[in-house]
C-alpha cells in the first residue's frame, strides 16, 4: 500500500460523512493527481471505498490578473508614475504598462494629454486620490470571495484576461461496505503455487468484467455456403440418393442439350447463353447407335413421337461447352442405367457447379451450384414426384408447398416448385421438377413403363 | 420465358367478367401462367425516362403476363383468352377450317430455284373480309414481332410478312437476286431504294440493324413479287411500301418465308388461327397454294389437326382434355381416347404432352401426394467423401475455407504465377463476356490469392484453403478433358511459415495414414518452379507418386497478385488417395 493510500484511508476513516479529494490533495499540500491515483487502486480493490466523481468551477487569477492584484491595475500605475510637472508621452509609452494604462487613464479621465507642449506632448495627472477598483475585485478573487463579484464584472475581467474559469474534478470519497485501513492486494488469477499450497483460501480474488467479450478461437471455418451443401448432401443419402459422379465441368453439346431432346436452334444454346470451348473444341467419342437414335427422334421423330422435324447436325453435338446443368450428368448416368442387362430401380442426386454466359453483377453468378435428385422406376408418377418433394423440402424446414405447371423442353409435364415465404409473406419459387420425356429416355434404351422423375435448385439461393 | 402485355380492361371485356388482381394470378397459376407484373404505359416510362418524359402517356393498367416458352397460341390477347374461356368452359374450342375461295382459284406463291441458296421454303395463307379495329390492328402486329423474337429465332428460321391483298395482284413470285437488281421502296420510307442502299440504310436502324446478318452475306436476297413486278417483301428484313396493312384492310395475305419449312408452318398457323376469329367466317382461312420449283403444289395453312391416341380409359380424361381445346373422345373399345390435337398447339408432339395438359385441367395441387415405394442404398462418391472428410479436418488445423471461381482469366493461371500458359493444359473458352472467364483453372492458388488480396485488412496470418476441381485437357476423355480435385492451401504472414505450411501436410499424410518415409511412405524433396521461391519449393511424394507441391511463393507472385507480406503454399492432387 502506498503512504497516498494509507494517509487517505485514514482520513477516510475520521469523518463521518465523506471528504473530497481536492481537500484532501490542498490540506496534505500534494498534487490533485496523486490523490487520483490512490483513490482509483482502492477502488479496483472492492469494495473498500466508494467515489463519486464530481465538478466544481471556480474562478482563478492569471498571470496578468495576480501582477496586477499585487501592484495595482495599469492605469492607476501610470497615474502613480507621472510626477506633478507632468511626463513627456513617448517617456510614459516605454514602461511596461504605459500603453494599456495610458487609454484606460484617458477613458477614466485620471490624465489629461497636452499634445501642443513645447519639447513634444505632454502628460498631467488631474486626480490626486483615485479608487483602483480593478484591482479591489481581483483582490476579492484571490480570497476566494468571488461570488461577492457580479456576473458581468467577472466577464469583463474574464475578456481582459485577468481572470479565468476553471473546472475542477474531484472524487467525493467515503466508506465502502468493505472499509478497512489495512487492505491485502487482491489476486488476479487462481495460480498452480496457490491450489499446491492451499493459499488460495485466505486470497481475495479482483473480480472478473463479465461485460467483456471473450478472445476469439484460434480455429478455422467452413466456407457457408459449403456448409448448405454438407447439409443438402446429407438429406439425399438420408432418403437413399446415390451421388452422381459430376467431376466433369466440360461437356459435350450431346450430353448437355442433344440427349435431352433440347433442339439445336434453342435458345439456350446461343452463345449469349452458354460458354463454348475453342480448346478443346470438339468431343470426339459418342455411343454410335444411341447417337443415330437421338438424331432420329430431333429430326423425324419415333417412340410415339413427332419430333421436331428439322435438320439435325452432329457439329453441333460435338460442341464442347462448359456444362449450363448437371442434367447433362443424369443423362450419362441413365444412358449407362439403360445397358445393363436387367433394369434396376434408381435414386440420384449431385450438387456441383454448373455454367452460363452471364456478366457478372449483384444477382447473376456466371458459375453457380446445381442440386438434383433423380428417380427412375416403373410407374412413378406425378403423385409420387410431389410427394417426394414434400418429403425432401420438409427436412429443409419448408411445409407448405404448390406446383406451378411450367415448361421445360426435356421434361413433361413440367412443375414449378413454389413455397410459401412466413418472411415474405408470399409464394416464392425455389424449384423446378419434371417427369423426363419418353424421346429422352426410350432412345438410351430404358424399358418402356420405366418413368423418371427429377428436380432441381440452386444451392446459391 | 417470353412476356405478353395486355390492356387489363380489354381482357376482362374480353372475358366477360372481372377479377381482382389476386384472383388473376391464381388463374394464372393454374394455368401456368405466370401474372409478372401491374403497370401502366405511364408507369413504364417513367421508370426508364423519368417523370417528365412519362407525362401524357396512357395510364391504362397493363398485365404483364409470362407465357412458357413453347405455347405459342397465347402469345397474343385473343389467344390467352380463348385458352383461358376454354379452361373456365365459358367457350368450347373452336375448330379451325381451311377454305377455298368461293368464286375464284386460290392465291398462289410459285417459288424459284434460286431461293434454294438462301432461304429455300416459304408458305402462305389468306384471311379473308376481315375487320380490323386500332386493338386488333395492334395485336397483329405485335403478334408477328412476339413471334419473329421467339420461334422464328429473330427471323433466322421464319420471317413473316402480311400484305394488303386488294393492293396486289397474284400470283405472286418467291425468288432470290443480286442486291443490285432489288429496287423498291420500303415499309414507311418516301423514296426507292436498291437492296445494297437499304442494308447501309437500315445499319444504324435500332430495330432493324439486328437482322442485316442474316443475308448480308449472300450473293443472291430473298424477294416476293406480284404479277406487276410490285415489290412485297425483302425477308426477313422488310416489306414493302406498297402493300402494307392499314385498318381499312378487308383482305390480308400473309407469307412466311424461312429456313426450317416445319417452323414455317407453324407460324403460319398461328397468325391465321390467332385471327381468323375477326373473319366475315369467324374461325376459317382461305388457303393459298404454293408452288415448288420442281413443279410439285402444297395448300397452306396445314391446320389439319393432329390426331393422337391415348392409351387411357376414361370418360374423365376426355372432359379434362376437351378444357384445355384437345377434343378428345373415348373411342367405342373404352379403352383408348382419340385426342384432337388443333394446330394452335404446336407444342404437342407426344401422347405425355397431353397428358399435362390432362393434369393441369385437373389441378396439379388436387394430385394426391404420393410416396414411391423405390428402395435403394444410398452411396456416397468416394472422390466427394474424401473431400468432405479432408475439409472437416483442415478446418479443425485452423485454416479457413474458400470457394473461389472455376473460370478466370489466363493471366491468373499463367502469367501472375510466373508460368508460361502452354505448359498449363488450359481449356479455354471461345465467347467469354469478359476477361475474367478466359479459361477454367488449371490450379486452385490463384483463386487463393485472390482471396487473399480481398483480405488484406483481416488480422495476420491469413490461412485458407480450398479443396475443389480444377480442368485439364486430357486426350484419353470423350470430351477432350478432365476434373481434377485438389487441395490447395495457403499460410500468409510476416514470415513465410514453411514450418506451418509443412507441418499441415503432415497433418493431411497423417489423416490418410500414410507414414513419412520413402517407398509406401511419403517424403518431400527440392525442386524447381518457377511460382516458387529458388531454393524454397519441394515436390511431395507419396507412395513413390509425385502429388504436388509445397514452398514460399516468389515474390513477383506477391506482387502480381497485390499482396505485401510473405506467403506459402501446398498444393497437392486428391485423387491419388482414392
Amino acid at each position: 500500500m502506498s503512504p497516498a493510500q494509507e494517509t487517505l484511508l485514514r482520513r477516510v476513516e475520521k469523518v463521518d460523512g465523506g471528504l473530497d479529494s481536492q481537500d484532501v490533495a490542498t490540506s496534505l499540500g500534494v498534487d490533485h493527481q496523486a490523490i487520483v491515483g490512490a483513490v482509483k487502486s482502492l477502488l479496483a480493490l472492492g469494495d473498500v471505498i466508494s467515489a463519486d466523481q464530481r465538478s466544481s468551477k471556480h474562478w482563478e487569477l492569471t498571470g496578468e490578473g495576480c501582477e496586477i492584484a499585487e501592484q495595482g491595475s495599469h492605469e492607476a500605475r501610470v497615474v502613480s508614475s507621472i510626477p506633478e510637472e507632468g511626463m513627456p508621452q513617448s517617456q510614459l509609452m516605454k514602461l511596461a504598462f504605459g500603453k494599456v494604462g495610458f487609454s484606460k487613464a484617458m477613458s477614466n479621465k485620471w490624465i489629461r494629454l497636452d499634445k501642443g507642449h513645447e519639447g513634444g506632448p505632454r502628460i498631467f495627472k488631474t486626480v490626486e486620490h483615485l479608487e483602483d477598483l480593478v484591482r479591489d475585485k481581483l483582490l476579492l478573487v484571490q480570497k476566494g470571495q468571488a461570488s461577492q463579484l457580479e456576473e458581468k464584472e467577472k466577464n469583463e475581467l474574464k475578456k481582459r484576461k485577468l481572470l479565468s474559469e476553471v473546472t475542477v474534478k474531484s472524487y467525493w470519497i467515503t466508506k465502502g461496505s468493505c472499509f478497512s485501513t489495512t487492505i491485502t492486494k487482491q489476486e488476479t488469477e487462481l495460480t498452480p503455487e496457490m491450489i499446491a499450497s492451499g493459499s488460495w483460501k485466505e486470497k481475495k480474488f479482483k473480480p472478473y468484467n463479465f461485460e467483456a467479450l471473450g478472445v476469439a478461437p484460434d480455429c478455422g471455418h467452413l466456407h457457408p455456403l459449403m456448409k448448405v451443401r454438407t447439409q443438402f448432401r446429407q438429406i439425399f443419402l438420408e432418403m437413399g440418393f446415390t451421388e452422381m459422379p459430376t467431376n466433369n465441368f466440360i461437356e459435350s453439346s450431346f450430353w448437355n442439350f442433344d440427349s435431352l431432346f433440347q433442339p439445336q436452334q434453342h435458345p439456350a444454346r446461343d452463345q449469349h447463353d452458354t460458354f463454348f470451348l475453342s480448346d478443346p473444341a470438339q468431343a470426339h467419342e459418342f455411343p454410335q447407335d444411341y447417337l443415330e437414335r437421338v438424331r432420329k427422334v430431333h429430326s423425324e421423330g419415333g417412340f410415339g413421337s413427332q419430333g421436331y422435324k428439322y435438320d439435325w447436325k452432329i457439329e453441333e453435338a460435338q460442341k464442347n461447352i462448359l456444362r449450363t446443368h448437371t442434367t447433362a450428368v443424369s443423362a450419362r448416368m441413365l444412358y449407362k442405367l439403360a445397358q445393363q442387362e436387367k433394369f434396376t430401380p434408381v435414386k440420384y442426386f449431385s450438387i456441383d457447379r454448373v455454367f452460363r454466359n452471364e456478366t457478372l453483377d449483384a444477382t447473376h453468378l456466371a458459375e453457380f451450384h446445381q442440386i438434383e435428385g433423380v428417380v427412375a422406376d416403373y410407374g412413378l408418377t406425378l403423385g409420387d414426384l410431389m410427394g417426394i418433394l414434400h418429403q425432401f423440402f420438409n427436412k429443409l424446414g419448408i411445409t407448405k408447398l404448390r406446383f406451378k405447371p411450367a415448361y421445360n423442353p426435356y421434361t413433361e409435364p413440367s412443375m414449378e416448385v413454389f413455397s410459401y415465404h412466413e418472411g415474405l409473406k408470399k409464394w416464392v419459387e425455389v424449384g423446378n421438377s419434371g417427369m423426363f420425356r419418353p424421346e429422352m429416355l426410350l432412345p438410351m434404351g430404358l424399358p418402356e413403363g420405366v418413368t423418371v422423375i427429377a428436380w432441381g435448385l440452386s444451392l446459391e439461393r | 420465358m417470353p412476356t405478353v402485355s395486355v390492356k387489363r380492361d380489354l381482357l376482362f371485356h374480353a372475358l366477360g367478367r372481372t377479377y381482382t388482381d389476386e384472383e388473376f394470378d391464381e388463374l394464372c397459376f393454374e394455368f401456368g401462367l405466370e401474372l409478372d407484373e401491374i403497370t401502366s404505359e405511364k408507369d413504364i416510362i417513367s421508370r426508364e425516362q423519368g417523370d417528365t418524359k412519362a407525362e401524357g402517356a396512357s395510364d391504362v393498367i397493363l398485365y404483364k403476363i409470362d407465357v412458357p416458352a413453347n405455347r405459342y397460341d397465347l402469345l397474343c390477347l385473343e389467344g390467352l383468352v380463348r385458352g383461358l374461356q376454354v379452361f373456365k368452359q365459358k367457350m368450347e374450342a373452336p375448330r379451325y377450317r381451311r377454305v377455298s375461295p368461293a368464286s375464284s382459284e386460290p392465291q398462289r406463291l410459285v417459288i424459284t430455284e434460286e431461293t434454294t441458296a438462301v432461304r429455300p421454303h416459304a408458305v402462305a395463307a389468306v384471311l379473308r373480309n376481315i375487320t380490323f379495329t386500332q386493338e386488333r390492328y395492334d395485336s397483329f402486329i405485335e403478334l408477328q414481332e412476339k413471334l419473329h423474337q421467339n420461334v422464328c429465332r429473330k427471323r433466322t428460321l421464319v420471317a413473316i410478312g402480311t400484305h394488303d391483298l386488294d393492293t396486289i395482284s397474284g400470283p405472286f413470285t418467291y425468288t432470290a437476286k443480286p442486291p443490285g437488281d432489288i429496287r423498291f421502296k420500303p415499309l414507311n420510307q418516301a423514296k426507292e431504294y436498291t437492296a445494297q442502299e437499304l442494308m447501309s440504310l437500315y445499319k444504324t436502324d435500332s430495330h432493324l440493324r439486328h437482322y442485316l446478318h442474316i443475308i448480308e452475306d449472300e450473293a443472291v436476297y430473298p424477294v416476293i413479287y406480284d404479277s406487276n413486278g410490285i415489290v412485297l417483301s425483302m425477308p426477313p428484313i422488310i416489306n414493302g411500301d406498297h402493300s402494307k396493312i392499314s385498318l381499312n384492310t378487308k383482305n390480308v395475305f400473309i407469307e412466311c418465308t424461312a429456313t426450317d419449312l416445319t417452323k414455317a408452318k407453324i407460324v403460319l398457323d398461328m397468325m391465321v388461327t390467332m385471327f381468323c376469329e375477326y373473319c366475315e367466317e369467324p374461325f376459317t382461312v382461305e388457303e393459298a397454294e404454293v408452288v415448288y420449283p420442281d413443279g410439285r403444289t402444297c395448300q397452306y395453312p396445314v391446320l389439319y389437326p393432329l390426331t393422337i391416341t391415348l392409351h387411357e380409359s376414361t370418360e374423365h380424361i376426355a372432359q379434362l382434355l376437351t378444357k384445355m381445346c384437345l377434343r378428345s373422345e373415348v373411342m367405342s373399345d373404352g379403352e383408348q381416347i382419340e385426342v384432337e390435337i388443333p394446330p394452335t398447339r404446336s407444342d404437342v408432339i407426344h401422347a405425355c404432352d397431353i397428358m399435362e395438359d390432362a393434369a393441369m385441367a385437373y389441378g396439379f395441387n388436387n394430385i394426391p401426394r404420393t410416396t414411391p415405394r423405390t428402395y435403394t442404398i444410398a452411396n456416397q462418391l468416394p472422390l466427394n467423401k474424401l473431400s468432405e472428410l479432408l475439409r472437416q479436418d483442415l478446418a479443425a488445423a485452423g485454416f479457413t475455407e474458400a470457394l473461389t471461381f472455376a473460370l478466370c482469366s489466363q493471366e491468373d493461371i499463367a502469367d501472375k504465377l510466373l508460368k508460361n500458359i502452354s505448359e498449363t493444359r488450359a481449356c479455354r473458352i471461345s465467347n467469354p463476356k469478359t476477361a475474367e472467364f478466359q479459361v477454367a483453372r488449371t490450379t486452385l492458388l490463384s483463386g487463393l490469392l485472390k482471396t487473399v488480396a480481398a483480405n488484406r485488412k483481416m488480422p495476420l496470418p491469413l490461412r485458407l484453403f480450398e479443396i475443389s476441381d480444377v480442368v485439364l485437357k486430357d486426350e484419353s476423355k470423350d470430351v477432350g478433358a478432365r476434373n481434377n480435385r485438389r487441395l490447395c492451401a495457403v499460410y500468409y504472414n510476416k514470415s513465410p511459415g514453411f514450418e506451418v505450411i509443412h507441418g499441415l501436410m503432415d497433418r493431411v499424410m497423417q489423416l490418410l495414414e500414410i507414414k513419412p518415409g520413402q517407398g509406401n511412405g511419403y517424403h518431400i524433396q527440392a525442386a524447381d518452379d518457377s511460382t516458387f521461391f529458388p531454393g524454397r519449393c519441394a515436390e511431395i511424394f507419396a507412395c513413390g507418386k509425385s502429388i504436388g507441391r509445397l514452398g514460399v511463393l516468389h515474390p513477383d507472385v506477391i506482387n502480381r497478385f497485390e499482396l505485401t507480406m510473405p506467403c506459402s503454399a501446398l498444393d497437392i492432387d486428391i485423387e491419388h488417395f482414392l
